[in-house]
């Protein structure tokens, strides 16, 4: 049973982290996502200072603004600061990161939060970090919960914004010219991403969730050229991940999500090898396409 | 010379633009008569992108107005088409023929409505004008520049606009190819259609355009073609680049371009 739980939570971290992961590699913004998981550390820090407890909607409002804020940063800096993208990615959440860090570990004195279980997570504790109620009824794993509405609100929104988040991606000057407003899908997408790392954070972690977020989407990319397709392969490389990297880590009696990440870093590489062998025959006698 | 004209489609007044504080258009006053086909010309950097881009509301202005049949954009959104540059995309993105196509669908149908088959008939109209139709379902990763080009042309006509704008349709696409665009491109000025193109081949500008807007920095010229397409006005807009210019004489005595002659 508890291999179940926690096996399904890594399932839903790689399916939201994935889905949304496909938009951010691309529109290049990988490493966006990768200051964003970062980044919220400061919130999640001072959310659970404010309301003293782990599971509060505070908290993922909190990170979830911390996260929106950061992208505004990174924009405001390289837009009109004139400084390159990836300066600005790098100033802005090295910054927060390091203000989180200052922060865990002076509060971390007083109340129950650990930088470890911050940064790596404990996806371990999943299954007896139980939902009891008031009447004492024992309602199962919490962060499964946690877990499960914000897998389901990720997809309820891609579902529904797929034509707004294709749009902005592909042609962001036409969805503009045609009245599609570029900036409200830009924050709308980064406000997930920074929902789905902070949800995310008490299981893999602040750290490893970027894994999530980027290495199914790439190993996706590279078999296919749909859309479609590329959501529902990313999906598959990140549960396949979460399965194959839990009986790993029990194997080896290691890190959970580090050997979920791991996996999906495998996947990755027999991916990119098959495509190659793939391609290579092809290019030594591909056929050219006539115009007519 | 700038030619202004009564009841214009398109309407610019006094118009600045600038990035980061360095001006790059200023005092563009100018307007373009309904159903015109209409070449903006100048030389790399001339401004010639930031004027489309800035009627498109894709930038902000320092100064002035746009109007478009009298309004502003806002309120005819649905009545105006854009080509962008082909190069401002990137072409390994995951999506099919038809997809792009059936961008030029949206502004009618509602980001959260699905392309009913009207829409999709529209947009395969589209691609057989443009000769595309047997590439409907091919990836996009998959087509040649030129092809590319014709897709976000058909895009554009997709959305059976009454104002097209266009940067650089022309450009790596063959002569054939180039041929057939300008054929649509004229039938539709003819269907009363205002097409706007930003072109660089100064060898076809008289042939293509019946109105050209000549920029560099500051509007030039703005006028019926035989009146404004001369040495004079080439020098001012290109500055005294001599090889071209002295090309450009000879191809004007060649042709025997009426305006010139007097
Ligand atoms: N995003 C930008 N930021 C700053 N300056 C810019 C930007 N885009 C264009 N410029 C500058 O504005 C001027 C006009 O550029 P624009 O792209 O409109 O020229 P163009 O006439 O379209 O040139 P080309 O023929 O090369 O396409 C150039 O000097 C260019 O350096
Ligand atoms: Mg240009």
């Amino acid at each position: 049973m508890n291999d179940l739980i926690i096996i399904a939570t890594g399932s839903l971290v790689a399916i939201s982290c994935g889905l949304l992961g496909c938009f951010l590699i691309l529109r290049k913004m990988a490493m966006v996502g990768d200051a964003i998981s970062h980044a919220v550390l400061p919130g999640i820090v001072i959310a659970f200072y404010i309301s003293g407890e782990r599971d509060s909607i505070v908290m993922l409002i909190g990170a979830g603004l911390i996260g929106i804020l950061t992208t505004f940063l990174i924009e405001f800096l390289h837009q009109k600061g004139k400084l390159q993208s990836d300066a600005s990615i790098g100033v802005t959440f090295t910054w927060l990161f390091a203000l989180g860090v200052i922060l865990i570990s002076y509060y971390g004195r007083n109340v129950d939060i650990d930088q470890d279980c911050v940064l790596h997570g404990e996806i371990a504790y999943v299954p007896i970090d139980l939902w009891i109620t008031e009447g004492g009824t024992n309602l199962g794993p919490r962060v499964l919960y946690v877990m499960s509405f914000v897998t389901l609100a990720i997809i309820v929104f891609i579902k529904i914004g797929y034509r707004g988040l294709f749009f902005t991606t592909f042609d962001a000057s036409y969805a503009a010219a045609i009245g599609i407003s570029t900036v409200l899908w830009h924050y709308l997408l980064m406000g997930f991403v920074s929902l789905a790392t902070v949800a995310s954070f008490e299981s893999v972690g602040a750290i490893l969730v970027v894994a999530f977020l980027i290495v199914p989407p790439a190993s996706a990319y590279l078999l296919t050229n749909k859309l479609p397709k590329m959501l529902m392969l990313s999906v598959v490389f990140g549960v396949l991940s979460a399965t194959g990297g839990y009986y790993l880590a029990k194997s080896l009696d290691g890190s959970i999500a580090g050997a979920m990440a791991t996996v999906s870093g495998l996947l990755f590489a027999l991916t990119f090898f098959y495509t190659r062998l793939k391609a290579n025959p092809v290019t030594s006698s591909s056929p050219v396409l006539q115009e007519s | 010379m700038i030619q202004q004209v009564q009841n214009p489609i398109l309407e610019i007044h006094d118009l600045s633009v600038s990035y980061d504080r360095k001006p790059v258009l200023w005092g563009v006053d100018l307007s373009i008569p309904k159903g015109a086909l209409v070449g903006i010309i100048g030389p790399n950097g001339a401004g010639k992108s930031t004027l489309i881009k800035s009627i498109m509301g894709l930038i902000p202005l320092n100064g002035g107005y746009v109007k478009l049949f009298d309004k502003d954009l806002d309120d005819v959104r649905e009545k105006v088409s854009y080509v962008p540059q082909r190069e401002s995309v990137d072409w390994d993105f995951p999506a099919s023929v038809m997809d792009v196509v059936l961008m030029g669908r949206y502004n009618k149908l509602g980001l959260f409505s699905r392309p009913r088959k009207a829409d999709r008939d529209a947009a395969r109209f589209a691609l057989e004008q443009v000769g595309m139709q047997e590439f409907a379902k091919r990836q996009i990763s998959q087509l040649s520049g030129g092809q590319q080009q014709r897709v976000f042309l058909a895009r554009a006509l997709a959305q059976q606009a009454d104002i097209y704008f266009m940067d650089e349709p022309f450009a790596g696409v063959d002569a054939a190819t180039e041929k057939a665009i300008i054929k649509i491109l004229k039938d539709m000025s003819e269907a009363g259609k205002t097409v706007i193109v930003v072109h660089h081949d100064l060898q076809s500008v008289a042939k293509y355009f019946d109105w050209l807007i000549m920029l560099n920095l500051r509007l030039v010229a703005s006028g019926p073609t035989d009146k404004v397409f001369n040495e004079k006005l080439l020098e001012e807009a290109y500055g005294g680049k001599l090889t071209l210019l002295t090309e450009v004489g000879q191809l004007i005595k060649q042709e025997k371009f009426p305006g010139i002659e007097k």
